[in-house]
């Protein structure tokens, strides 16, 4: 399996450091994942709270190695911007997709699987599965 | 018949109501929000301007797509994306058109709303920007005056509902009594066609 097959995931917060946080964190728990290209955005381009359209199209254009890019969200304008930038159609590259999934346990999820050269459906799966995994 | 020049003219009058009230809405998303709303439509509303200045579109739908973009890009919140969304899709819904009438301006917003009711998911009576924006766009039919004194009304109404959308909604009954900052400042955008027609 090449690099080049790899499905890209983008961690976009409305804080900088979870994103950065969850990003090191999906990485380190999937064993050294270290080729599986991951970028958070997170925070707005000030450095606040908040959620910025360029720093997400960046992201995600910085994973994009032609096998589609998984972008997880945490909540609010997070979404719904994600949601406005794949309308546009030309802002994220192409097969880009929004996951429904927790943020940290799908970003687990998504880097491990993508980490085994799966496509963008089974990353995305693999990640919503998280939904289903009660902690009590 | 609204020419660019209208709709150049109610972003330049929107944006300037939104600076004047900015410390209001933000004071309104201080209860029920994060305290962010008038800064951060302020931030947008003056990309847009400076976006119509230097670019300058020539056909109403390519103003309100422009417009819409500088939205998304730049509020750093939620009425980033569900404006952004409104004057884009209305924009596109206007077409190539050089001059629309108001009949038609009623339509391609009643498209963009729709379009924002789909994005976020808020139905009217949910305590949001629609409960201003769905009849400012019925009442549009009859003139811009009756469509800025419904979307007033309208944010005006959102007072004794409880929110179901939104930050505000993890308050549940405790943001009742409080009116709703996305609902005035969808007032205030729709006041800002009267303005435009110089009424």
């Amino acid at each position: 399996m090449s690099d080049e097959k790899l499905v890209g995931i983008v961690l976009v917060s409305h804080s900088a450091q979870v994103a950065a946080s969850v990003a090191e964190l999906a990485k380190g728990l999937a064993g050294g994942a270290t080729a599986v290209p991951v970028a958070p955005a997170g925070g707005t381009e000030g450095g606040g709270l908040g959620t910025s359209a360029e720093l997400i199209a960046a992201a995600a254009a910085s994973v994009d190695r032609g096998a589609g890019v998984a972008v997880l969200t945490d909540l609010g304008s997070a979404v719904l911007t994600v949601k406005a930038l794949l309308a546009e159609g030309d802002e994220l590259p192409p097969h880009s997709r929004l996951v429904d999934c927790p943020f940290v346990e799908g970003a687990v999820a998504a880097v491990v699987t993508a980490a085994t050269g799966a496509d963008l459906d089974a990353v995305a799966a693999a990640a919503a599965e998280a939904y289903s995994y009660r902690k009590v | 018949m609204l020419d660019a020049d209208f709709f150049r003219r109610w972003m330049t009058a929107t944006a300037a109501s939104v600076d004047r009230e900015a410390e209001r809405l933000t004071a309104l998303d201080s209860p029920i929000g994060d305290a962010d709303h008038g800064s951060n439509l302020q931030r947008g509303f003056t990309a847009v301007t400076a976006a119509l200045e230097k670019e300058t579109p020539s056909t109403p739908g390519a103003i309100l797509i422009l417009a819409g973009r500088q939205l998304i890009s730049t509020v750093g919140g939620a009425s980033g994306p569900l404006y952004g969304t409104l004057l884009r899709r209305t924009g596109k819904a206007l077409g190539d058109a050089a001059e629309v009438d108001r009949a038609q301006l009623a339509e391609a917003l009643r498209a963009g709303v729709d379009a924002v009711m789909t994005l976020g998911g808020a139905a009217p009576g949910d305590k949001t920007m629609i409960d201003a924006l769905v009849p400012g766009v019925d009442a549009l039919g009859v003139s811009f005056g009756a469509a800025r004194d419904a979307a007033e009304q309208g944010a005006l109404a959102t007072t004794p509902l409880q929110a179901r959308k939104g930050r505000a909604s993890y308050l549940g009954e405790r943001s009742i009594g409080h009116q709703d900052p996305g609902a005035t400042s969808s007032a205030l955008l729709v006041a800002g066609l009267v303005e435009a027609a110089g009424e």
